[in-house]
């Protein structure tokens, strides 16, 4: 009876809370944080208080421009530094290279002409993301093939396992006297 | 006077290493019992003796630091008499030599470990493990004595040294090593368990009882070094990064993954005798692993931004060594492990089968990052081109396999050995999966973005959990002895859910603002505000700073004030930053200072951001680390 | 084959990658340029006021374009060799000064007319005191041109052939070596042509 109880209780407390989780969450810091960021640039807050002053301008004279920009860089290789994106890099030749893919996206370049821009120039080594190719079809498709293959040999394997011979059944005799021996 | 001293120490210990690779193994190969004896029992004592010399040589160094010794090389290179103390200590790793002598130093203190905790271990068996141990110490004992000698002698002497890389200045440098190498070099003590049974034939599950607990003692270190090499790149690079696919990274992830598939195989192995040739060639590769990664980092075959610099005279000797220690060993195996009896009888699906699952999927997945962080050279080596690959590429291969890995946590735990039920599985686990679902596709809505990505990474994380919770709850109503090692397992396990959930967060709803700002300027990421407060300039023991304080308000209130900071290390060109962080239980606030943005150094450039369940990266790393600690102490490996 | 065998094979195989690979410089990029038409730039020269120089001025020789820059200390080493290597032979040497006025320069953010005239300035000053092999120097201030040409560290040395196709990229400071070895001789073989 009481296993019973506890399971209820249990069932109670956990069923409770998943609820509560899920009315309160809407007016955590992480919702309102998330709409936030959802939302376009946040307007001159004029408020009060100690949070009263200037809403600090982005650097980005056009954020969706920088967005872009960020997740193009992301994907490309900094030339000079020791195994750095072009986003997060500081070095010159980053700034430049960063500056060129603004202008390119300013003239409406499409994701894969820029980087073809840059490869025509730099090569390959410029990317980070390897394009799909024959060079690089080991590269991309190696790790599933891998996989597909570890599967089967798996099955294979526990199929093979399974056919060993079984243990003989134990008699009825045998049995009863392994009762009497478990039992005492 | 001391670091000839300290030179002279490691010479000795070259000398008594090998004694110890060799005699206690040629003792196990002779007919005469009383020579059998006689030289078996030379492991421990001379394990204990290495490790003094290499102690003494680590301290002659760690007091050449400390004592400003800018006639050594390596002291002047990476250190400086402004330097504070502490780091002068940490100096010590701080570059490759010394660092590798670090390795060294802990390789010895394993092996004296493996003497002390080995009483009910058969005399000869000990001389196999130390002696394997002992052989791996000569070659890192002479790769450091022909190549790497921290103990050159500068002359004239520097007047003062050319200070630690700033970015090293910091106190992860002082522990991250460490606790890396501790992992690293734990896996050592796997390798030379596998090898001493292929050596000895006698693989079987008591060798698989004593091997456990080492292994999981070096997978807690490794995870732990990987977790705070991971968190000290978020805090101190200064843009909230934390994880690159750096081949570094990739260097330390894979010995990790391999290591995990190791601890599960050996569990098949101690409990049915089950699936032994292949728990012994992932102890083999988990060390291999470890030896292919100091190779990538120390040989300048790959770019990296933490690789030590490279000397191609030091890359042919580690290959070197890594051939003759890998290539030994397998074809040691080759030769022994068709003689491995077969274990017990299994089921299509029963735990062996689910745990072996886990085994190639871990295996396919370390694959895959050897695949990405090699490709690059195996082009280049065949003439075929330059190419990059970057963390796209691993992102798009790993996660996939990574998915299945975790999500068989639970049916695995849950499955029966020998023979299992898939539907007694599917019909206990109805709720969790049920809850998970529900929970996963609901709770980003109400957080207000819904992606499929958050969801996914919710499922995956909360069926885990809750699975694990479930697991938990039921051990605990039924009567009988809980021993720790079922404790270390599910406190693990959650430690994986609560970073894949941390995972999944800051991926999922982190916000960034890429700000101008003056004084007085303020940032609002609700319920959220920065205001930027001044700007100072400060002093440290070796650099100069510009410091803005930023007051972080909610509600009207000031509830943290950060500093994030700009550094000029006096020793350095290179500018620094210090991010300033609030590290709460749900998320971090994270400013970064920029650059000033005109002449009179009024408006500078911020970087602010709001990083939701990062602490549960970190978290899920510690809860991981002590469950490993509780399933190491499980009483039963105490005897 | 035994399956036991098959970690050790791949493993060797592994070994010689990675043996293979000692020998390479994983931070040398090759130009995927070779063998393409030069990009086409036209820009002030050294020289002064309005002269302009482009690629397609150079039509119907090989000749040698140079990137240099006054603040880059291996130019400083490169140049002697340079200087003799102009003195002794008839091939053309343009020189691209990339970015003369640094970021960090103050004049960095001056209008262009003075950033040309300072740049001019500082590279006659510098040539004057360690030679002039060049025919000509074209003045690449935003880097953009460089760009165009897949430069990434200074200096680097092009040899172009009569149609105006790159033949040849050098990363690095030329050496009499390099020169002697590898440039003539293929500077020999396009004047064949």
């Amino acid at each position: 009876m009481k296993r019973v109880w506890m399971k209820g209780a249990l069932n109670g407390v956990y069923a409770l809370s998943v609820s509560m989780a899920i009315w309160f969450a809407p007016q955590t810091a992480l919702a309102q944080a998330t709409a936030a960021s959802l939302a376009p640039e946040p307007a001159v807050v004029a408020s009060s208080g100690l949070a009263a002053g200037r809403e600090a301008p982005l650097m980005a004279e056009d954020p969706k421009l920088e967005a872009r920009l960020v997740d193009i860089s992301q994907e490309l290789r900094c030339l000079v530094c020791q195994n750095e994106s072009l986003a997060s890099s500081h070095a010159e030749l980053a700034d430049d290279l960063r500056r060129e893919v603004r202008e390119l996206i300013r003239s409406g370049k499409s994701d894969q002409e820029i980087k073809d821009f840059l490869v025509a120039r730099y090569g390959d080594f410029v990317l980070y993301r390897p394009e799909v190719k024959p060079l690089t079809w080991v590269l991309w498709f190696g790790p599933f093939l891998l996989l597909v293959i570890a599967a089967v040999g798996l099955g294979m394997y526990l199929r093979q396992r399974r056919a060993l011979a079984a243990p003989a059944a134990l008699s009825d005799e045998a049995r009863e006297r392994a009762k009497q021996l478990l039992k005492g | 006077m001391i670091p000839e001293l300290g030179h002279f120490a490691l010479i000795l210990a070259a000398v008594v290493a090998l004694m110890q690779g060799v005699l206690p193994i040629a003792g196990t190969l002779v007919r005469d019992a009383q020579t059998q004896v006689t030289l078996q029992s030379l492991a421990r004592p001379t394990a204990a003796l290495q490790f003094v010399l290499v102690a003494f040589a680590f301290g002659a160094l760690a007091a050449a630091f400390l004592g400003n010794d800018f006639s050594v090389q390596y002291v002047a290179q990476h250190s400086n008499s402004l330097l504070p103390k502490p780091y002068q200590f940490a100096a010590v790793w701080g570059g490759h030599e010394g660092s590798l002598l670090l390795w060294v130093l802990l390789l010895s203190l394993w092996t004296v470990a493996v003497a002390v905790f080995s009483r009910s271990l058969p005399l000869d068996m000990v001389a196999r493990v130390i002696g394997v141990l002992g052989l791996i110490s000569v070659g890192f004992l002479l790769f450091i004595l022909t190549t790497s000698n921290p103990f050159e002698r500068l002359l004239p002497a520097a007047l003062d040294g050319r200070d630690l890389n700033p970015l090293l200045q910091d106190p992860g440098l002082v522990i991250h090593p460490p606790m890396l190498y501790m992992g690293y070099v734990g896996m050592a003590v796997a390798f030379a368990f596998a090898v001493s049974a292929l050596m000895s034939g006698r693989l079987d599950a008591a060798w698989a009882r004593w091997s456990r607990p080492w292994t999981v003692v070096a997978w807690m270190f490794l995870t732990f070094g990987i977790g705070l090499g991971s968190w000290w790149a978020y805090y101190e690079l200064g843009w909230g990064g934390w994880w690159f696919w750096d081949p570094v990274e990739n260097a330390s992830l894979m010995p990790w993954l391999v290591g995990t598939a190791l601890i599960h195989s050996l569990m098949v192995t101690e409990k049915r005798g089950s699936f032994k040739a292949w728990t012994v060639l992932l102890a083999i590769a988990a060390f291999s692993l470890s030896l292919l990664g100091t190779f990538l980092v120390r040989s300048g075959v790959l770019t990296s931004v933490h690789a030590f610099a490279s000397d191609p005279k030091r890359g042919v000797f580690i290959l070197i060594f890594l051939a003759v220690v890998v290539g030994s060993s397998l074809t040691l195996f080759a030769w022994r492990a068709p003689r491995v009896a077969l274990g017990g009888r299994m089921e299509l699906v029963s735990r062996e089968s689910f745990l072996l699952a886990n085994s190639v999927l871990l295996v396919v997945a370390t694959a895959a990052v050897l695949l990405g962080t090699i490709y690059p050279l195996i082009i280049d080596a065949l003439n075929l081109g330059k190419l990059s690959v970057g963390p796209p590429y691993f992102n798009a291969v790993f996660a996939p396999l990574l998915v299945p890995t975790v999500f068989l946590i639970i049916p695995g735990s849950v499955a029966r050995w020998r023979d299992a039920n898939v539907r007694e599985i599917v019909f206990k686990l109805r709720w969790t999966f049920a809850s998970a679902l529900g929970l996963a596709l609901v709770l980003p809505f109400a957080l207000g973005a819904w992606s499929i990505g958050a969801a996914f990474g919710l499922f995956l994380g909360l069926w885990v959990a809750l699975g694990t919770a479930q697991q938990v709850l039921a051990r605990v109503n039924k009567p009988g002895r809980i021993p720790a090692s079922f404790w270390g397992q599910h406190l693990a396990h959650f430690g994986m859910a609560v970073l894949v959930i941390g995972i999944t967060g800051v991926k999922s709803y982190e916000v960034e603002r890429d700000v101008r700002m003056q004084i007085g300027d303020v940032v609002t990421i609700a319920p959220y505000t920065f205001r930027l407060n001044s700007l100072d300039e400060v002093r440290g023991p070796n650099y100069k700073a510009v410091r803005a304080d930023v007051q972080v308000l909610r509600n009207d209130k000031i509830i943290e004030i950060l500093q994030p900071e700009k550094r000029r290390y006096f020793s350095s060109a290179m500018p620094m930053t210090e991010a300033g962080i609030d590290s709460g239980f749900m998320r971090d606030l994270y400013v970064s200072l920029g650059e000033p943005l005109d002449d009179a150094r009024t408006e500078w450039s911020m970087r602010v951001y709001y990083k939701p369940f990062v602490p549960w990266l970190w978290g899920g790393v510690v809860l991981m680390v002590l469950g490993g600690l509780l399933a190491a102490l499980d009483r039963r490996y105490r005897k | 084959m035994k399956k036991v065998l098959i970690p050790l094979v791949l493993f060797i195989g592994l070994v010689v990658f990675l043996a293979v690979g000692l020998k390479r410089d994983p931070r040398e990029i090759p130009s995927p340029l070779i063998g393409k038409p030069a990009p086409h730039f036209t820009l002030f020269t050294l020289e002064g006021g309005d002269a302009k120089f482009s690629p397609s001025d150079m039509q119907g020789q090989v000749w040698m374009l140079n990137v240099w820059a006054t603040w880059c200390v291996a130019c400083r080493e490169e140049h002697p060799v340079l200087v003799a290597f102009a003195e002794k032979n008839q091939v053309p040497i343009v020189g691209l000064s990339y970015k003369e006025i640094q970021p960090q320069d103050p004049a960095y953010k001056a209008p262009f007319d003075e950033k040309l005239k300072l740049a001019r300035e500082r590279s006659e000053v510098w040539l004057k005191r360690h030679g002039n092999p060049y025919v000509t120097s074209v003045m690449d201030m935003d880097g953009r041109v460089g760009i165009n040409y897949g430069v990434y560290g200074v200096p680097e040395t092009y040899v172009i052939d009569k149609a105006g196709v790159i033949r040849y990229k050098f990363v690095g400071a030329v050496s009499p070596a390099l020169l002697a070895e590898k440039i003539l001789p293929l500077i020999a073989e396009l004047n064949k042509s």
